[in-house]
């Protein structure tokens, strides 16, 4: 089992490629796929490697992706709203 | 309406000029921040403020400049404060960006104005009432606004309490329009006990936060309001905005949003107008006046009566919104209106607007830097009557 | 399966602090602004902030939008005066911790005086500039921070103006916190942001961003992403380096870090200080001025 997973919201990216670029185990792609705003989203390619470091989703200038250590499902969740 | 906190109220008889009477009117009123930037001849006004302020309980800043000033008190008020700023007409130019932030995010606050003679730099030290126009049309885009017009130290502090309770209530700045005379003129002003004193209070919403919406209104036009720090988590901004308070630029939004800006305060106007009426009943000449010029005005009126004429006062305690009904109602039965002020003709067209022909509208100009003779008034009145 | 996608993203991190009814955002593809509030939230995450004490102040511009998208309570001011509001807020409610979010031309050039005065009084705001050196939202007009020789709309041929040190100026006008990241640094300006959100007084990040429409494409510097691997490149490390080294120029490299870290008294401090020392008894303190 992966260390981590990554999710992407298609429907907000616009295909700036920073995640794919910092991705430090090079699990994503630019997709070839049009999203309806006619961006390429990322895809994941080497789902395996994902740490779930969530560097994509620090990266991510839309907040159209993130990541998340498996077991440790919902870190923004947790803290909210105090 | 609830009763001012005798902290900031000064009760008993004292001898002080309009300024200084201005700051004890906005400390009763309950101001409890106020920014400014020195610029004559209005600085008493703060230095007395910055001086009574520590004992009382709040804050003062000179801020650098003007435009810093009449919005780090905006930011005052939505921290919770009750805030003013002080200037005279160069700083009064530049405040006008922040007079249609306060418009448009319905921000209730007082800027007072000492007027001097202008533009720019003009006469520092003399008096002027040529900002009249400015402060009805000084930011750029459509709005109404208030403005009252004291004259004398006693009004610069019971109206800069009714300054702030329009505010409040109607959640618009409001702009206290003095001049260099009444700043500077030293008399008596009784200031009352607090619980004598009303005060509007803030119109803060009593809805959770999930319902709150910061630009919704209900059969009043007037939004309820909340303040940073109160956990609403709300947004407020100078662009064209819907209910939420989120930009909304596009024309149904800014015909909405500008339309009820204006409605809020014209579809009150009878409940925001005051007028000071005398002998309007029997009058044939009417003199319309507001500030200073309206006691140099007064003696002119008494000279006119003693030559027989029947001449009636109608003064301007509220210069805006404009009292369009009274003077139309006024030009069906009067021959004429004279309209004395220290510019050389603003609210003279606004009279002549809303008389429509009905009646002959003669402006008494004079450019500034002193007051009228009240026979350059009589000589108009005369004519007037002819 | 290690990966999913969907339409919202409860679990993101940043979800919580987005008005999410307002997003996509109007921060064109490969603009690194929305890169900065990842890192602001993250740190306000981290540190377990009271998100209903913490207060958003922006101007107008590109950058001037952030306050719009985050779910705090949140200010667009006007032009160049998001300092002044903020300060305003900040002495009628001293509760607050004030972010002023705002841009280069926006703080620096039509909002140059009210920095450095809010600075030179120690008024503790927390100030976060995108530095993208030109003005976006008006179409690529010259800024104070545009190098020498880079092409703006309004310098066609090229600007000859000489551009701001932004940390030097911060510094020289009495700032007690001075840092410079890029957007290729998000967790160094992750952790740089918490560390001015704990503290107390004047604080500035200077935060190098890409504006790849306007900015970058005239420039032929490429897109956003070419920016970051540049910054990635160029950018060199000095912690604790005098901010008259901190100048951005053609050829060498771009040295980011936090350079200024210490403590004098904060406006407020010496307020109360003066005025019950001069008044005894007679002062009235009075920590927000709530009015009821």
């Amino acid at each position: 089992m992966p260390k981590g997973t990554v999710t992407i919201i298609a429907e907000r990216c616009k295909g700036c490629g920073f995640c794919v670029e910092f991705c430090p185990t090079k699990v994503l792609e630019l997709s070839t796929a049009f999203n309806s705003k006619g961006y390429h989203p990322p895809h994941v390619v080497a789902p395996e490697k994902c740490s779930g470091c969530d560097l994509c989703g620090m990266y991510c200038p839309d907040f159209a992706i993130y990541g998340v250590k498996n077991g440790n499902a919902s870190s923004g969740e947790d803290k909210k709203n105090k | 309406m609830i009763t001012a906190d005798p902290k900031g109220v000064l009760t008993g008889a004292h001898f002080i000029d309009g300024d200084q009477a201005c700051t004890e009117g906005c400390l009763a009123a309950g101001a409890r921040f106020a920014a400014g930037y020195p610029i004559t001849p209005s600085t008493e006004v703060v230095e007395r403020f910055a001086r009574r302020i520590p004992t009382v309980g709040g804050r003062f800043i000179q801020m650098e400049d003007e435009l810093a000033s009449s919005i780090a008190i905006l930011g005052a008020v939505w921290g919770g404060a009750k805030a003013f700023t002080v200037t005279s007409g160069p700083g009064f130019s530049l405040m006008m960006e922040h007079l249609g932030l306060a418009v448009m995010t319905e921000t209730p606050c007082v800027i007072v104005n000492v007027q001097r003679g202008g533009p720019s730099t003009g006469l520092p030290t003399l008096p002027g009432q040529a900002d009249m126009m400015q402060a009805r049309w000084g930011s750029h885009g459509d709005y109404e606004i208030i403005a009252l017009s004291p004259q004398s130290p006693q009004e610069c502090f019971d109206l800069s309490i009714t300054a702030f309770n329009l505010s409040e209530q109607f959640r618009v700045p409001v702009l206290f329009m003095m001049d260099e005379v009444v700043g500077h003129m030293t008399e008596k002003v009784i200031i009352p006990p607090a619980e004598e004193i009303e005060i509007y209070p803030r119109r803060l919403t009593v809805k959770p936060p999930e319902e709150y919406l910061p630009y919704a209104v209900d059969g009043d036009l007037v939004p309820e309001m909340v303040h940073a720090g109160m956990g609403y988590r709300f947004h407020i901004t100078g662009l064209t905005h819907d209910e939420r308070g989120y930009p909304a630029m596009n024309p149904e939004a800014q015909d909405k949003l500008i339309r009820r800006l204006k409605d809020k305060i014209l579809e009150n106007a009878d409940r925001i107008i005051t007028l000071e009426e005398e002998g309007l009943d029997s009058a044939d000449v009417v003199v319309v006046s507001y500030g200073i010029t309206a006691r140099v005005a007064q003696r002119a009126i008494e000279l006119a009566r003693a030559k027989g004429l029947k001449v009636g006062k109608l003064r301007l305690v509220t210069v805006w919104p404009f009292p369009e009904q009274k003077i139309r109602d006024l030009a069906g039965r009067v021959r004429a209106f004279v309209v004395p002020e220290l510019n050389l003709g603003q609210i003279v067209r606004e009279v002549e607007r809303c008389a429509a022909g009905q009646a002959r509208v003669i402006s008494v100009p004079h450019a500034g830097g002193s007051v009228h003779r009240p026979e350059q008034i009589l000589e108009r009145i005369e004519e007037a009557a002819k | 399966m290690a990966t999913t996608t969907c339409e919202i993203a409860p679990a993101n991190p940043v979800e919580q602090f987005l008005r999410t009814d307002r997003i996509p955002h109007i921060w064109c593809p490969g603009c690194g602004i929305g890169t900065s509030v990842n890192c602001f939230t993250r740190a306000l995450i981290e540190l377990d902030a009271d998100l209903d004490k913490i207060a958003v102040v922006s101007g107008i511009g590109c950058s001037g939008r952030v306050a719009g998208y985050l779910k705090l309570d949140s200010f667009h001011t006007t032009h160049g005066r998001a300092i002044p509001f903020a300060t305003g807020l900040k002495l009628a409610r001293p509760e607050l911790t004030v972010v002023v979010y705002s841009g280069d031309g926006d703080l620096f050039a039509i909002g140059g005086n009210h920095f450095i005065h809010a600075a030179r009084r120690n008024i503790d705001l927390k100030v976060i500039c995108i530095n993208n050196f030109i003005y976006g939202m008006t179409g690529g007009q010259v800024a104070p921070t545009t190098p020498v020789s880079a092409i703006a709309t309004t310098t066609p041929f090229g600007s000859f103006e000489p551009p701001f040190n932004l940390p030097q100026l911060a510094e020289a006008a009495g700032a007690t916190f001075v840092a410079r990241w890029t957007t290729y640094h998000v967790r160094q300006l992750t952790r740089t942001i918490k560390e001015m959100l704990k503290r107390k007084g004047f604080s500035f990040i200077e935060v190098l961003s890409p504006c790849p429409t306007l900015f970058q494409r005239r420039n032929k510097q490429g897109d956003g992403l070419a920016a970051m691997k540049m910054y990635k490149q160029l950018s060199k490390t000095r912690n604790g380096a005098p901010t008259a080294e901190t100048a951005i120029e053609q050829g060498k490299p771009i040295i980011v870090g936090k350079f200024v870290d210490i403590e004098r008294p904060s406006y407020l401090g010496s307020m109360e200080q003066m005025l019950s020392s001069r008044l005894g008894d007679r002062y009235v303190h009075v920590e927000n001025l709530e009015w009821h």
